[in-house]
Parts: structure tokens; C-alpha cells; sequence
């Protein structure tokens, strides 16, 4: 097992429809039946229609959209809590939707691991055999159990908390333990459904930088819900937006931010923070040849914020964009720097007009 | 115009005719079958006799040692604790020790074998809609008939004695102990099931780890509620041969006798409320950390 590559999670073409019997409308809706008519005419919920996600393995793959828009639904179908009316969920190249019972029981215990919105953690075990649970259900012995565990424990930062019990701790500790639950099974999937939604907006952060500290080291595929646009860029490698069931739009935080697919999502952006998100890349004038004299100089993929701060603190008019070799890809200078953190994306997507004036 | 004001009702022969027909045939049945269904039930028997044997024969500091003790691990409060002291004390002192003890080892058997039938029933209610549609109604009519009826059948096949009066009272007190088995799993958070799902549980790992625990507090309080219906089922219980603080409450009757009754009745009552307070504070112990706190 140790030099296996987890091969990513692929759904393709993924459906769900709730309802007595589904499996008639799936050519309707793969027709253009909606979501509303199939309510009112038939009176079955369409949940997801047509999800085609790719996730490569060690990737954080965050799934956004408002509440009802099927965040659940999906997240859901890849450790088939909830079963697909049509459509393929590949986990490391094995179809989820074709396992028997005993099969399905074995990827859960040892392929995906779940942290929840509302903890989920067991009332009436303290903290360390909350913890143990995933291990307990997998038979491990108690010492290999309580080995792990503790580490786990230990490592987001529960240490001296074992024999608590999960309503002597606070919200953002409840989550600790129910991340701490999900670690433990070691398993190469983490499913975390708004598993920060429930905590207060500074515990939150606290447990997103918990998280991607933690990635750096234990390199899971990880999904995670949200609703919220700020921790989507945080977190997400790749971020897909969901409306109604349908994905309607995936990308890299840059692309949903400067290039959002439509109205939906640009009202998701619109309140964000860009200096936070936006690279320098995407407003930099490109480079001239033999303009560069060895200057101050930032390196490409730094956010707009950051490079503000290195302008503001120094003397110089422009400053330069280096690549990963050192070698110049443009300039920057602080009007368009503010210029792309007071306007909207349609302005920004005009930059080529907008370098030209400069 | 007659049938206006009189009942229509069958025939008086047809259904004369009916009752002794229903009569014999169960008769007949007791006749070919009694014996049988009495070695069915001999371990029962042995069991209880067993029970009463342990009771009357210990010598009585060491079974208020015991009963104190078990009060204080349940309850772990000297509250409790020195209530059933005193309370025993009384008992003894006014001489219903005896008879005390009968009572005390029927209704202990009579919970354990309403713990082992109901449970197993109230889980199978909580796992089927159908199960429960199905059981539901037989309880209703269990709790609701008049225990002197179904005396006459159980009195008929297993005669007078031990077995048929646990029979009778286990009948009237098991459905609180099927129904809050029921309801206490069906109740387990849908969030706290998905998770056990979701890290793979198999059905009987879901049941022992998960929704067992977590009904134990409702568990709790249909013991509870068992055991003191059963209590309440001694008087009548007597009447076919229970021994214990009934039948001095029998004979009250029979012959008057005001304080004999009223000490009789006053006994029950006390190691009623030793039962009843013992086990709930059991059961709020159980409670202790299942409040689910967010935030
Ligand atoms: N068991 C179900 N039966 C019928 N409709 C459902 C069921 N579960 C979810 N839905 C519907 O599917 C849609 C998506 O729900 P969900 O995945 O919970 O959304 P989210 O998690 O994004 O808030 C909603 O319209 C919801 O009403
Ligand atoms: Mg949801």
C-alpha cells in the first residue's frame, strides 16, 4: 500500500433526483426538464444534475453555493450516504455506485473519513474515545487505538482534553475532536460538509489555518463545502460553484474571481476581499525588453495586497513582477493596484485597454 | 319498533353456544397442552424460587449491606441512600420483613425478564414501521385490559402459584419497558446515525456503540416505569397464590382488619419509592453528559 498513488475522485455525469421513482425523469432532465418544472409537473426534487467534478489526488476541492443549491446532496454521493439515480463517483478508479454492502463498508472504514456541520461527535463518550470511534468501528486494538488517537488529538490541539466530554467544550473544540475523529482512520479522503458553518467567524479562521497547516503535512484529497465565498478562497486549490444542482462554474480562485461565469457568481465576488485573492499578475503592465534594471522586485502569484505593502513602504514608482526564475514578467505601480481592489471584474476583465492607457 | 330501543344482539343461544364453544376448545387445549407448557416454563420457576431463596434466607443486615450498596453506586447520593436505610429499618421493625422480601425478589424477576423480552421487542419495533403498527396495538391492549381477565387463562393452563402470577404481572408491566425502548432509539440524532454511517458501522456495531447508548436514558425510565407497575400488580397478583405483602392486604380485606392492610400498603409503598427513587437517580446519572451543547 505505502507506494500506491491515490488516484483523485471523479464524478461523471451525476445525477440525483428525489422522489417515489426517479429513474423515469433522468432523460427528461438530461433533455432540459428544470429543476421547477420537474417539482411541479411530476413532484420529484431534481437534487444534482449533470456533475462532472475532476479532483486530483492531495487536492483541497472546496463546493460552494447558497443554501438548497445541493452542496450536501453532492458531498454526500461520494461516500454514498445518499445513492446517485444515475451517473459514476470514482474514487481511486473504483466506482462507489457499483459497491455491494460489505464492500461499501470497507471504503468507508478505511478510503474516506467525515467531519459534519453539527459535529456528530457521541454525547455519552468523552473526547479520546470520540476520537477512537473511526478505529473502533475499523477493530483495531484498544493500544493502537488510543496511539493514534492521542497523536491526532495532540496535533489539532486537544492536548489534556481526552477525558472531557463533548458538551464541556466549546463549538470550535467539538470541531477539533470531530476533525481529530476524521484524521485518525488515516484514510486518503477527508469530506468536511460546512464543517466550519457552525463556528464563530474568528474560531473559523483559526480552524481553516488548523486545516491547511495540517495539509501541508498529511497531503489528503479533501472536499469541502461551504457557503461562504472567503473561506472558498482560503481553502480551495480548486473551487466549484453549485446553483439549483448544477455546477456553474469550476476553477482556481483567480478564475471564479476575475472571471465569473455569470451573474450568480458575481455577486458571490462581489463582496470579497480582492486584495486578499486577486495576483498582481492579473494587472500588471507586461513586461518591455530591456526596461529592467535589477530593482525592487516581487514574485509572481504574490496577492495584490501583499505588493501593496511592499510599495507603500518603499520609494520607488513601479516595481517589478519576477517569474519563478528571477526573470521580469511585467511591472506594477500603486494606482493600478488600487485601481483593480476598487473595481469590478467587467473592468478588469478589460485589462489589456486599461494597461494601454497607463 | 323494539330493535329501536333494545340492542338487536345475537341470538341468546348462538351465543351461548359460542362462549362454551371458545371455553372447551381452550380447555381441551389446557388438557393436552398444560403440561407441556408448565415444563416450558419450569425455568422460570427454578428462577424464581431461587430469587426468594436468596431473599428470605439471607440473614437481613446482609441484604440491607447489599441494597444500600446498590443504592449508592446507582444514585451516589446519601440522600437516597439513608431513605432506603431508614425505610427498611421500619419495615423490619414492624415485622413485614417476610413478606417484603417475597415481593422484592418477584418484582426483581419480573424486571429482568421484562428487560429480556422487551428490549429485544422494542429494538425490532424501532428498526420496522411494520413491527411497530403490529405490536403497538397488542400493548395498548396488554395496559389496558383488566388484569383479572387474563388471570383466568393464565390460571387455567399453569393453575394457581409462583409462575402464573410473574406471568400476569410481566404481561402488565413489560409494555412501557417495548414502548421506551422503541421510542428511545427511534429518537437518536439523524446527524449522529449519519456519522456512524459514514465511518463505516456495520447494523450491529451502530446498535451496541451508537443507538443503545444513546437510548439508554429512555431505557431507563421504562424500567423504571415497569418496575412500578409491577408494584402495583402485587395485590392482584397474590390472589393467585404470589406470596409477599399482597396477601396480608387480602386477608385485610377479607376480615377487615384496617391496620394490618394499612401497614401492608404502607410497605409497598416504601419499597416502591426505594425502587422508583434509586432508579431515576440512576437514570439522571446516565443523563449527565447528553445534553448537546453548540456553540
Ligand atoms: N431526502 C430528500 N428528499 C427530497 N428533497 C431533498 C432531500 N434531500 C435534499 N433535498 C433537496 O435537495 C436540494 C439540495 O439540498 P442540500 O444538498 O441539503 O443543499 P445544501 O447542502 O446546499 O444546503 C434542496 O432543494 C433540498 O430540498
Ligand atoms: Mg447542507
Amino acid at each position: 500500500m505505502a507506494d500506491h498513488h491515490f488516484g483523485g475522485i471523479k464524478i461523471r455525469h451525476l445525477y440525483k433526483i428525489f422522489g417515489p421513482n426517479p429513474k423515469p425523469y433522468v432523460e427528461a432532465v438530461q433533455k432540459g426538464l428544470s429543476k421547477t418544472e420537474l417539482n411541479e409537473k411530476h413532484g420529484h426534487v431534481l437534487g444534482l444534475s449533470d456533475i462532472n467534478i475532476e479532483i486530483p489526488s492531495g487536492c483541497i476541492q472546496v463546493i460552494m453555493g447558497l443554501s438548497g443549491s445541493g452542496k450536501s446532496t453532492l458531498i454526500r454521493h461520494i461516500n454514498r450516504l445518499i445513492d446517485p439515480t444515475a451517473g459514476e463517483v470514482l474514487v481511486d478508479g473504483v466506482d462507489v455506485v457499483k459497491m455491494d454492502e460489505a464492500e461499501l463498508r470497507a471504503f468507508r472504514r478505511h478510503q474516506t473519513a467525515m467531519v459534519f456541520q453539527k459535529f456528530a461527535l457521541l454525547p455519552h463518550r468523552n473526547v479520546l474515545d470520540n476520537t477512537m470511534f473511526g478505529l473502533e468501528v475499523q477493530g483495531l486494538d484498544r493500544e493502537k487505538r488510543v496511539d493514534t488517537a492521542m497523536r491526532w488529538l495532540d496535533r489539532v490541539g486537544l492536548k489534556g482534553f481526552e477525558k472531557k466530554y463533548p458538551n464541556q467544550l466549546s463549538g470550535g473544540m467539538q470541531q477539533r475532536v470531530g476533525l481529530a475523529r476524521a484524521l485518525s482512520n488515516d484514510a486518503p479522503v477527508l469530506l468536511m460538509d460546512e464543517a466550519y458553518s457552525a463556528l464563530d467567524p474568528l474560531i473559523r479562521m483559526d480552524m481553516q489555518s488548523v486545516l491547511l497547516d495540517l495539509q501541508k503535512e498529511i497531503k489528503k484529497t479533501i472536499v469541502f463545502i461551504t457557503h461562504d465565498l472567503d473561506e472558498a478562497l482560503r481553502l480551495g486549490d480548486q473551487i466549484a460553484i453549485l446553483r439549483d444542482g448544477q455546477v456553474i462554474q469550476q476553477g482556481t480562485s483567480q478564475e471564479i474571481v476575475l472571471k465569473p461565469a455569470d451573474e450568480y457568481v458575481a455577486n458571490f465576488v462581489r463582496e470579497v476581499n480582492r486584495g486578499r485573492v486577486v495576483h498582481v499578475d492579473a494587472v500588471m503592465s507586461p513586461h518591455q525588453s530591456g526596461a529592467y534594471h535589477g530593482g525592487k522586485s516581487i514574485p509572481a502569484g504574490t496577492t495584490i495586497e501583499e505588493a501593496m505593502r511592499v510599495l507603500v513602504s518603499g520609494s520607488d514608482e513601479d516595481v517589478f513582477i519576477v517569474g519563478k526564475t528571477g526573470e521580469p514578467v511585467g511591472t506594477v505601480n500603486l494606482r493600478q493596484l488600487t485601481r483593480a481592489m476598487v473595481n469590478s471584474h467587467e473592468e478588469l476583465q478589460a485589462r489589456p485597454a486599461l494597461a494601454g492607457v497607463l | 319498533m323494539e330493535w329501536f330501543y333494545k340492542f338487536p344482539h345475537m341470538d341468546d343461544d348462538a351465543l351461548r353456544g359460542l362462549k362454551k364453544a371458545i371455553d372447551e376448545g381452550f380447555r381441551a387445549f389446557t388438557r393436552s397442552y398444560g403440561d407441556l407448557i408448565e415444563n416450558l416454563f419450569s425455568p422460570l420457576q427454578s428462577f424464581l424460587i431461587a430469587a426468594d431463596r436468596f431473599m428470605t434466607q439471607t440473614p437481613w443486615p446482609v441484604i440491607i449491606l447489599i441494597i444500600v450498596a446498590i443504592a449508592w453506586f446507582a444514585s451516589r447520593s446519601a440522600k437516597v441512600v439513608l431513605g432506603c436505610l431508614v425505610t427498611l429499618l421500619l419495615i423490619g421493625y414492624f415485622d413485614m420483613w417476610d413478606d417484603t422480601m417475597r415481593t422484592v425478589s418477584m418484582i426483581f424477576v419480573c424486571t429482568v425478564l421484562s428487560i429480556a423480552i422487551g428490549i429485544p421487542i422494542g429494538i425490532l419495533m424501532a428498526r420496522s414501521d411494520r413491527v411497530q403498527k403490529i405490536v403497538s396495538p397488542i400493548l395498548d391492549v396488554m395496559q389496558t385490559m383488566p388484569s383479572f381477565v387474563y388471570l383466568i387463562p393464565v390460571v387455567m393452563l399453569l393453575g394457581i402459584g409462583k409462575v402464573p402470577g410473574l406471568i400476569a404481572v410481566v404481561i402488565y408491566a413489560i409494555p412501557p419497558m417495548i414502548r421506551l425502548t422503541d421510542l428511545g432509539i427511534r429518537l437518536v440524532d439523524k446527524d449522529v446515525l449519519e456519522a456512524a454511517d459514514a465511518f463505516g458501522t456495520s447494523a450491529s456495531q451502530k446498535l451496541f456503540k451508537v443507538q443503545l447508548p444513546l437510548a439508554l436514558p429512555t431505557i431507563m425510565a421504562g424500567i423504571n416505569q415497569t418496575i412500578m407497575m409491577a408494584l402495583a400488580m402485587v395485590v392482584v397478583a397474590s390472589m393467585i397464590g404470589v406470596q409477599g405483602l399482597g396477601q396480608p392486604v387480602l386477608k385485610a380485606i377479607a376480615n377487615q382488619y384496617f391496620t394490618l392492610g394499612m401497614f401492608n400498603g404502607l410497605a409497598i409503598v416504601g419499597i416502591a419509592i426505594i425502587f422508583d427513587r434509586v432508579s431515576q437517580a440512576y437514570g439522571q446519572r446516565l443523563q449527565k453528559h447528553r445534553e448537546i451543547v453548540h456553540g
